[in-house]
């Protein structure tokens, strides 16, 4: 169970996500190349402080849930030449998710 | 009669000299002179003494990827352990006599039909406690821009040809999580104890851009 002071988790393990097709200022760590694109929750990471909010000296809490999302790279790059189940993985904050179909 | 010679090449040397060229550290970038003048002002105000700073520097550079050949060797002979670094890399770490890491530990495993590669695309991270400072290259744009973008093309200028039925994962480093990969023990190896079998085991192996051979 997350401790109190965290953000509840809405994702697991095989769920399928989208990540938020946003272009906000300021310190983000959600890569420019996945956003906007789908993938598979692989696990949830745990929770941590928000780190848009920590590099501007905020507590950055509540803490957020962290996942890594495994991207196929055929979705990331629609010209991708390696083998077809190549893949992507990156951690993610949950605020940069939403549910996908 | 030899230093007559030596006398000669190096007259003749002469026009052959180089032009001076400036050291690599000569220029005061912003970098640079902000990082001074920050630990000059922390060790006036006593938060910390250069002689902190020098120990951390040094601690740093004490770390190398020898303790991480070290986790990888033992994950080779010996099943429960692997079972262990493959569920809490940190505890492993623990386990074999390293530090835990100030962050989690994810180990991902090299299968016949899995390869996987490590990149931070944001910045550089790396398990430093366990695996020392990143090679320079781990740090560049190029890298770390062209390995999510076509792996395949960037392990083969490593000289690592990865054939079409083995996956490609990519893990990008880009939060809370850092990654070492568990190589594949080499075949022929049956027998080796666990010194002979870390001699195998690179750094390079361990970030996934290479895989250990026992030639």
């Amino acid at each position: 169970m997350p401790a109190p002071e965290a953000v509840q988790a809405r994702f697991r393990e095989g769920d399928r996500v989208a990540v938020r097709n946003a272009y906000p200022l300021g310190h983000v760590r959600t890569p420019f190349y996945a956003r906007g694109k789908r993938g598979v929750v692989e696990r949830l990471c745990g929770f941590y402080p928000n780190p848009e909010e920590l590099a501007y000296a905020r507590p950055g809490l509540p803490k957020e849930p962290l996942y890594r999302v495994r991207f196929r790279q055929s979705d990331l790059w629609p010209d991708y030449s390696g083998a077809p189940r190549d893949t992507v993985d990156i951690e993610i904050y949950q605020h940069w998710l939403e549910g996908a179909p | 009669m030899s230093l007559k010679r030596h006398d000669h090449v190096h007259e003749s040397s002469t026009p052959y000299r180089h032009p001076p060229r400036p050291d690599l550290d000569d220029a005061l970038t912003h970098h640079k002179a902000m990082e001074i003048a920050l630990r000059e002002l922390l060790i006036e105000k006593g938060v910390f003494t250069a002689d902190d700073v020098r120990r951390q520097v040094e601690d740093m550079d004490s770390r190398s990827p020898a303790q991480g050949a070290r986790v990888v060797a033992k994950a080779w002979t010996d099943p429960a352990y692997k079972k262990l670094l493959l569920t809490d890399g940190g505890e492993a770490c623990a386990a074999a006599g390293f530090e835990r890491g100030p962050y989690k530990l994810i180990v991902v495993e090299n299968t016949a039909d899995t390869h996987n590669v490590v990149v931070c695309t944001l910045c550089s991270c790396y398990p430093r406690w366990l695996l020392g400072l990143p090679p320079d290259w781990y740090k560049s744009r190029a890298y770390r821009s062209r390995l999510v973008r076509e792996p395949r093309a960037v392990l083969r200028e490593f000289g690592t040809e990865i054939p079409n039925h083995v996956t490609v994962r990519v893990h990008d480093s880009t939060a809370d999580m850092r990654y070492l990969v568990l190589p594949q023990r080499p075949p022929a190896t049956e027998g080796w104890d666990e010194e002979r079998l870390a001699a195998l085991v690179t750094r390079d192996a361990m970030i996934g851009v290479s895989v250990p051979c026992a030639a």
